[in-house]
């Protein structure tokens, strides 16, 4: 078989194998922090263990390392599978591998450290942000190359969610960093005060609008489909909901600046889109789920489905959340608390995580030449352990933090404030407790996944798999 | 904002929400025919990859209408169309001023009341002690501790010694305006690290009496006595804490002295009388007050 006519596979296993070790490895980090809010001394007084440190770690491992290797692996996946060809440019591709790869190995190092933009999210400095940039736009490069090679006239819309999260995320990366470097392990933004501030929460809002929603619909829509064995619900609700969903996102950035200096009309505008984003994120839901309509008795026998149909369900529930606390009424009670902290892990490990499990355990047996995983009843116990591990995170930071919430405003008769600051952190602990144990149990599930994944590649040498001939 | 900028903002807003309504009616509306339907529905990605081409559900889509008509109302009553300030007259600076004029007008009179009283029947008073007791839970707890016993740094309110002095009248002053205590570094003035050692081993001895035979007594003479005092009792004009007592704020070991004598220190007790008014203040000064005069 020549190299055209086999599809490139070996850099969709690497980003594959790469995404369940930075996933236990992200979520392995989040555990030792959250069991830090309980106990602060675990830090043991060392600088590069304390919590202000540790975060940004975690919060970049599991967006960037484990959510960006499961976006790349797939991204490759589907853009071939659903292009009939050969993925373009193999040592650019290989390329965009090992530069990943090293950015997250760069910022394992420079964030305990203490190196840092103090920027939520863009925390790298400067010389790795560069370093994402060649490599994103590398990754452009390969997958819209593989697009125009395509071998059928339709292009399938998952490739519009991954196209359009591979473009934003370039045009957000490169603004939201532009800074002058004073040396080589520090810089300093171009925008100062409200305008760096507007600026980092429209990164900030996007990098989930794009990164962690559009990208991940991009997943839902080929492996969804590909695991019920069904046909997507409806065609002309991905397109509607699809430019809805890219052009509203980018309004929603300001909800994250409620009540602050940034001027009242863009706090409204970050508001009202906000709330219009509900029916297009929505749009997503309902094409997943309708799509196992039909084949609802699969769940009985395919925890891979169940897992993507709670991911779903997640989904909905999270954008539905989302626009509820944009509300400034809502943005008033909820914002700097524990619901905040609740609403991004419903997020990430209900929608986010737990879609890219799915999609994994579809797609590693594909990879190795497996007819299926090693074991379907330990993807059952991953599945149960992942529902109850986020069920338990979400519910405690529900709990937790609009009692916060209510505690910080509270007013005794003769108008002073009920409780200090301390009394609504005593009264976190149990919370604090609650998601600890979550955070563990869904952890467990990932160690479950690593024997599983290791149960069914291991003595297996990769055939190449050849293109298929569009029907 | 300029005018340019505000027209840029409202059409490019007006623009997105046309755009959303348009795109939502025309997918509705477009009732595909049969052969176009089967067209789409013919399309096959990867073998098995198939899209059906079903309407979209009606709850969805006026869902969807329905939260564009309900921005569009919003951004008419509310700001938020570039300079338009919206014909509701709102913004969150009239919403906070609103707020706390509402919180003066029903709490003001009682802490007002409560200030007309003096001192001595304030620190008695248990209603004015327990808001004194909030007031301290929530700007003073802080720094200081919940059981007011304070930290290194942060002097204790509970025992007699005062850096300021502690009648009513001067704590309460330290409430509103705020104090600064600065000690000087006076590494190079003491003449290197055996004349900082010499001053450690002097201040460590005053309570039992100055020595006036160590090297360092000429030093404090002429360099710590302005503060301090010629018996190392201290100044409380100037803050300057008494050398010949038990209480260190910033510790009493010889390491912790000598950080003091080469670094200095800067005490900081930020002014309050801003933030919550000097009625409050009162109420608070009485409070702290009672915590050492039960």
């Amino acid at each position: 078989m020549d190299l055209q006519s086999s599809y490139n596979d070996k850099v969709v296993r690497q980003f594959a194998i790469m995404t369940v070790v930075w996933g236990v490895v992200g979520m392995l980090v989040g555990i030792i922090i959250a069991a830090q809010l309980i106990w602060p001394q675990l830090s043991m007084d060392v600088p590069w263990l304390t919590y202000s440190r540790l975060r940004p770690l975690h919060t970049n491992a599991v967006i960037f390392a484990f959510g960006g290797s499961a976006l790349f692996a797939t991204a490759y996946y589907v853009v071939q599978r659903t292009c009939h060809v050969r993925l373009a440019f193999d040592k650019l591709a290989a390329f965009t591998f090992w530069g990943w790869q090293l950015v997250i190995v760069l910022a394992a190092i420079t964030l305990p450290l203490g190196i840092t933009q103090s920027k939520e999210y863009a925390e790298l400095e400067w010389p790795i942000d560069l370093l994402i940039a060649v490599v994103w736009v590398s990754f452009a490069i390969v997958f819209f190359v593989t697009i125009g090679r395509r071998r059928v006239k339709h292009i399938y819309v998952a490739n519009w969610f991954y196209g359009a999260y591979i473009l934003t995320v370039a045009v957000l990366h490169i603004f939201n960093n532009l800074a002058v470097p004073v040396s080589l392990w520090k810089s300093y933004p171009i925008y100062s005060g409200v305008v760096d501030a507007m600026m980092q929460w429209w990164y900030g809002h996007n990098a989930v609008g794009f990164f962690l929603t559009a990208g991940f619909l991009g997943m839902m829509y080929y492996f969804v489909p590909k695991q019920a064995q069904r046909p997507i619900y409806s065609y002309r609700l991905s397109v509607v909901h699809f430019w809805a969903l890219i052009a509203i996102y980018m309004w929603a950035g300001p909800h994250h600046l409620h009540y602050t200096s940034l001027p009242n009309w863009a706090q409204s505008l970050g508001m009202v889109f906000s709330i219009i984003l509900l029916a297009p994120s929505w749009g997503g839901m309902i094409n997943g789920i309708m799509t196992l309509s039909g084949a609802w008795h699969k769940l009985r026998t395919d925890p891979i489905l169940k897992f993507m149909i709670v991911s779903l369900s997640f989904y909905g529930m999270s954008t539905f959340e989302g626009p509820m606390m944009s509300i400034k009424t809502v943005n008033a009670l909820s914002h700097y608390t524990d619901w905040t902290i609740g609403h991004v892990h419903s997020g990430a490990l209900g929608w986010v995580a737990m879609m890219t499990i799915g999609s994994m355990y579809c797609l590693i047996p594909r990879l190795f030449n497996k007819a299926g995983m090693y074991s379907t009843r330990l993807i059952d116990v991953h599945f149960w352990t992942s529902t109850i591990g986020v069920v338990l995170y979400a519910v405690s930071m529900w709990i937790s933090g609009i009692t916060q919430g209510l505690m910080w405003r509270a007013l005794n008769d003769d108008g002073t404030l009920t409780y200090s600051f301390i009394e609504s952190i005593k009264f976190t602990y149990p919370y604090y407790g609650i998601r600890l144990l979550g955070g563990l149990i869904f952890f467990t599930g990932m160690l479950v996944m690593v024997y599983n994944v290791y149960m069914t590649i291991r003595r297996v040498k990769p055939e190449p798999v050849a293109v298929i001939q569009p029907a | 904002m300029s005018n340019a900028w505000s027209w840029y903002v409202i059409i490019g807003t007006v623009a997105t929400l046309v755009a959303c309504f348009w795109v939502v009616t025309y997918a509705n509306k477009q009732r595909a025919s049969k052969e176009e339907i089967a067209e789409s529905e013919a399309h096959v990605w990867d073998e098995d990859i198939r899209e059906l081409n079903n309407p979209l559900p009606m709850w969805w889509f006026w869902l969807f209408i329905l939260t564009v008509i309900w921005s569009a109302l919003y951004l008419v009553w509310y700001p938020g169309m570039g300079d338009f300030e919206g014909v509701g007259d709102w913004s969150q600076e009239q919403q906070y001023e609103a707020e706390v004029a509402a919180a003066e007008a029903e709490y003001g009179p009682m802490f007002a009341a409560f200030a007309e009283q003096d001192f001595a029947d304030l620190a008695r008073d248990p209603a004015a002690l327990g808001v004194g007791a909030s007031l301290y839970a929530n700007y003073c707890s802080q720094c200081h501790g919940s059981t007011a016993m304070g930290a290194r740094g942060f002097p204790n309110l509970t025992d007699d010694d005062w850096l300021y002095g502690g009648s009513p009248q001067q704590i309460e002053q330290s409430i509103l305006n705020g104090r600064s205590g600065v000690m000087p570094a006076l590494g190079a003035a003491l003449g290197g690290d055996q004349g900082v050692d010499e001053m450690v081993s002097y201040v460590q001895s005053m309570q039992d009496g100055l020595d006036q035979d160590s090297p360092a007594h000429a030093r404090y003479m002429t360099l710590c006595v302005a503060c301090h005092g010629p018996t190392g009792t201290g100044n409380q004009v100037l803050g300057a804490p008494s050398l010949v007592d038990d209480t260190w704020l910033y510790g009493s070991s010889p390491q912790a002295i000598r950080k003091t004598l080469l670094e200095g220190r800067n005490g900081v007790m930020p002014a309050h009388g801003d933030l919550i008014g000097a009625d409050r203040a009162r109420i608070l000064a009485a409070y702290v007050y009672s915590l050492s005069n039960p």
